[in-house]
């Protein structure tokens, strides 16, 4: 079982890092069609700022209280990833080919733009979610009974 | 100057490698495992692969550490001292000899940035030339792994849902 880090520093670094870390993932995920990163170093990072929480603040504190509901949204992103994709065939076109993406106004290099985004949010939350998931589940005490939290 | 960097950085790679299997305490293998994934990171850095790097930098050398350790804290919280055994003879033999196999087959391995090697001349620079204008995206890695490639992305996140899903399901069996 995780307990709360008791030391003043760490809660305070803590404190100060986490909403920076991220800050940068989701520059990351939204920067990945510009320069290196993409969906999956940003959920990585995002995931592991929710991680860093958990660690210095204890599974049980408010601060890692979103994580508890995160984990319900297991599947998620494979859903938004395998939606877009369901979304392309929509009008008789292929498969995760983002130009048959059924959006008014847009060339055909701006649908697979968006499309790109789009699955890389997708991404994201599904390594972000998984990363949080297996902590928590690294973090239940397997034998006693204040494990339901 | 190249030459030297690319020297250090493989003996940074070798001890970090070596000091990892052969030190006495899993915690200090763990981190030394960490230190040997960042200076991988700095090695794809160097040969222009920034997306590996990033990559390598952010799962290999932070998320995976904190996965060994709190697996570490979970199943052994006492004793984490390592008792090393003697290789057995076929391996001290056998293993050297792999390495001179591998090292004499890489001789016929095209040069790094090869401009004629099979990799170079096939699809990369369909990619390459295609990519800003059928995509408007200006990384090309991003444009190949989510576009051009998206079915083995989308596989690869089934891959990742999967061992969370995994995880979860032996890890957490008591749970209503």
């Amino acid at each position: 079982m995780i307990q709360p880090h008791d030391s003043v520093l760490v809660q305070t670094l803590g404190r100060i890092l986490i909403p920076w870390i991220q800050l940068f993932g989701l520059y990351v995920l939204f920067f990945g069609q510009y320069g290196p990163g993409g969906g999956f170093v940003g959920g990585v990072l995002l995931g592991t700022s929710v991680i860093l929480a958990i660690l210095v603040f204890g599974p049980e504190s408010s601060h890692s209280a979103i994580a508890k509901k995160i984990i319900q949204g297991d599947g998620l992103g494979l859903i938004i990833f395998a939606g877009v994709g369901g979304l392309c065939l929509i009008g008789g076109g292929e498969f995760l080919n983002y130009a048959d993406l059924e959006i008014p106004g847009l060339e055909t290099a701006s649908r697979r733009y968006v499309g790109i985004m789009l699955t890389q949010i997708g991404v994201a939350i599904d390594v972000a979610v998984t990363a949080i998931s297996i902590v928590i589940s690294l973090s239940f005490n397997d034998h006693d009974e204040d494990s339901h939290a | 100057m190249n030459f030297l960097v690319e020297i250090s950085l493989l003996l940074l790679l070798v001890m970090t490698a070596g000091a990892a299997i052969l030190v006495k305490d899993l915690i200090s293998s763990v981190l030394i495992l960490g230190s040997y994934s960042f200076f991988l990171a700095v090695v794809w850095a160097w040969f222009g692969a920034v997306d590996v790097a990033f990559v390598e930098s952010v799962v290999g050398a932070g998320l995976a550490t904190v996965f060994f350790l709190l697996t570490l804290f979970v199943t052994a919280p006492k004793d984490t001292s390592i008792r090393h055994h003697a290789p057995p003879w076929a391996a001290l033999i056998g293993l050297p000899l792999l390495g001179l196999l591998l090292l004499y087959a890489a001789e016929d391995l095209p040069k790094f940035g090869d401009l004629a090697s099979p990799a170079s001349v096939h699809v990369s620079p369909v990619y390459l030339k295609n990519s800003l204008q059928d995509t408007q995206t200006p990384n090309v890695v991003t444009s190949v792994l989510m576009d051009y490639r998206a079915l083995d992305t989308l596989i690869e996140t089934v891959v990742i849902f999967t061992a969370g899903i995994g995880c979860a399901l032996l890890l957490r069996r008591n749970q209503p």
